[in-house]
């Protein structure tokens, strides 16, 4: 009975490798396009050619690129992210705290910003063209409208300069405690939850609202059910594929808006570590943590897919 | 046709306040109370008759500097959005007219590139190009452009199998014509409605870039790298940085509710279901 489910699953996942390859080769020509090189970026233009020649050997420089990028791929593959240019040490070590760091933050809105869209939106789907409904769109309307950082520092204004309720700037350390670590992340987790609720709520009540429009549902209140046998038994079951899949798209969105969010509040984890090198033109690391965010995204994406073939009662029980 | 009193207040605002905008891009040397980059007083002065809007992180003149501003930020926006376009639209409706081995290349290239988070391909990107306007226009249009060429591409699917097409075939016009003269004017209208939003796109795009530190670079500035510029007052109680990133989301707003208002009437005028 699982057979065409797991087929499916077995086929996105397969499909999901095939393009973390390609995305892989898109980042490391997209850092290829310009006809200077890594040792001139390192040396500078005051380099003589002797010295340029040595370190493009001894950087493996000369090799044909694919050459470069399968062993730029053969060093990801075991864990090895290669040097960062601008201080000559390992890649891996520096980021594993920054990523933990990063997740923290991004589970932190998560956990806030999921159950509060989908509470909106179906309360926006229950008062349907009523004031709250309204309500919720013109503040939809506002959030997509407005710029991380327009969010980011009006709390920053109003919470921690004018009210002092929470720090400005999110230091966080080794040893610091759960609820101070929590503390510290408090205003970054709400500018992200902020930046992604309106377009979480808005799709969540599309998806609930596409379900009660559908004839089945019809059916059944007109064959006398309960509202909420209708809901339970009809509705809910076809409602919650497409709200997982909302769920997981916009977790994937927010993976992205913690980049901006942690440069405004100079938290220390991936994004901010990403914006320093690219300023630095240090291109390993935007290369690693290029391909890292990328990846994040797309397993988010392969992790939707399969929680709307999962979730989606037609599959699960075939004629 | 266009009956002024038939304008809903929403889309009154939003002309309103892009037609503001705008009118400073424009005209930003004539309006603008002193120069770009002229150091007019103190650091961070507070709003003044003088100063209306104040002075930012190294006392020139807030007002003038935003004024400025909306040149760069919106000239940026508009031409990403008009590369994005042309070039978005002209593939999407060849991949659509020639199908085949093009159609699927193309189509398969831009799932790729969909595929990876666009403001971190643009950081990869830019890492190692010149910062200067021009690669910024570039990237960004090259990058937004896979969402018009989805779009155009659907579109013309369906155009494309429609009579007066294969009319055209069958008279023997080349793909020049098929592509211009017939499928153009027919997908106008859902593109137009998709050109404000990618315009909000764009304009949100690049401030983010800039305020990263990777887009207009200075003594220029847009608005995003205004937003970088005054940001560290912020924790001192001075909210100069707060002013650039409102107009941002004002002029964000602003366009979208003109572009609502369009979609809606485009839609009454075909017969279809408007105003809802």
């Amino acid at each position: 009975m699982s057979n065409p489910i797991l087929k499916l699953i077995v086929q996105r996942i397969a499909l999901g490798i095939v393009l973390l390859f390609a995305v892989s080769v898109l980042i490391f020509v997209g850092t290829q396009v310009l006809p200077g090189d890594v040792a001139q970026s390192i040396l500078g233009q005051s380099a003589t050619p002797q010295s340029l020649a040595n370190l493009r050997e001894q950087l493996g420089l000369n090799d044909p690129a694919y050459m470069r990028y399968f062993r730029w791929l053969g060093g990801l593959l075991t864990g090895d992210l290669g040097n960062a240019l601008t201080s000559g040490l390992p890649i891996a070590p520096a980021i594993s705290g920054r990523l933990a760091n990063t997740l923290f933050l991004a589970a932190t809105a998560a956990i806030v910003a999921v159950p509060l869209a989908i509470l909106l939106g179906l309360l926006a789907v229950r008062y349907r063209n009523g004031p709250i409904d309204k309500a919720i769109s013109a503040f939809a309307l506002a959030s997509t409208s407005f710029p991380e950082f327009f969010i980011g520092y009006l709390l920053v204004y109003f919470f921690a300069v004018k009210w002092q309720i929470f720090p400005a700037i999110s230091t966080v350390f080794d040893g610091m405690s759960f609820l101070e670590r929590l503390q510290a992340v408090a205003l970054p987790a709400t500018a992200l939850t902020l930046v992604v609720l309106a377009h979480m709520m808005r799709m969540t009540r599309a998806a609930i609202l596409n379900v009660m429009q559908s004839a089945y549902i019809e059916t059944a209140e007109l064959k006398g059910l309960r509202p909420l046998d209708v809901i339970r038994k009809h509705a809910f079951p076809n409602a919650i594929a497409p709200v997982v899949n909302v769920v997981m798209l916009n977790l994937a969105y927010l993976v992205v808006g913690v980049v901006v969010v942690e440069v405004i509040f100079v938290y220390p984890g991936m994004g901010q570590y990403l914006v320093d090198h690219v300023t630095k033109r240090d291109v390993p690391v935007v290369q690693a943590v290029g391909l890292i965010f990328a990846a994040v995204y797309i397993i988010l994406n392969i992790v939707a897919d399969i929680a709307a073939i999962v979730a989606n009662p037609r599959l699960r029980h075939p004629k | 046709m266009l009956d002024i009193k038939r304008i809903p207040p929403g889309a009154w605002i939003g002309l309103i306040v892009t037609g503001l905008f705008v009118f400073c891009a424009i005209f930003a040397p004539w309006v603008a109370p002193y120069g770009n980059a002229e150091i007019v007083g103190d650091v961070w002065e507070p709003m003044s008759a003088a100063h209306w809007l104040g002075t930012d992180n190294l006392g020139r003149d807030l007002l003038s500097r935003m004024i400025y501003g909306a040149r760069i930020t919106i000239l940026i926006a508009v031409l990403a959005t008009a590369l994005a376009f042309s070039l978005g639209s002209i593939l999407g409706f060849t991949a659509a007219v020639v199908g085949g081995w093009f159609d699927t290349l193309m189509s398969r290239f831009v799932d790729l590139l969909m595929s990876i988070p666009t403001l971190i391909f643009a950081l990869v990107v830019l890492s190692v190009l010149p910062s200067n306007i021009v690669t910024l226009i570039l990237v960004m249009g090259i990058l937004d452009s896979t969402r018009v060429y989805r779009l155009s591409r659907a579109v013309a699917v369906d155009i494309n199998v429609m009579d007066f097409v294969e009319a055209a075939k069958l008279r023997g016009e080349g793909r020049g014509w098929i592509i211009f003269r017939e499928i153009l004017p027919n997908a106008l209208s859902p593109l137009v409605s998709e050109l404000g939003l990618r315009f909000i796109y764009a304009v949100l795009f690049l401030s983010a870039l800039s305020f990263l530190g990777l887009g207009v670079q200075p003594p220029s500035a847009d608005w995003g790298g205004m937003v970088k510029e005054n940001k560290d007052g912020i924790v001192f109680g001075i909210p100069a940085a707060l002013i650039p990133a409102g107009a941002i989301a004002a002029l964000a707003i602003s366009v979208n509710l003109v572009a609502d208002w369009i979609l809606n009437r485009t839609t009454d005028l075909k017969g279809g279901r408007g105003n809802g």
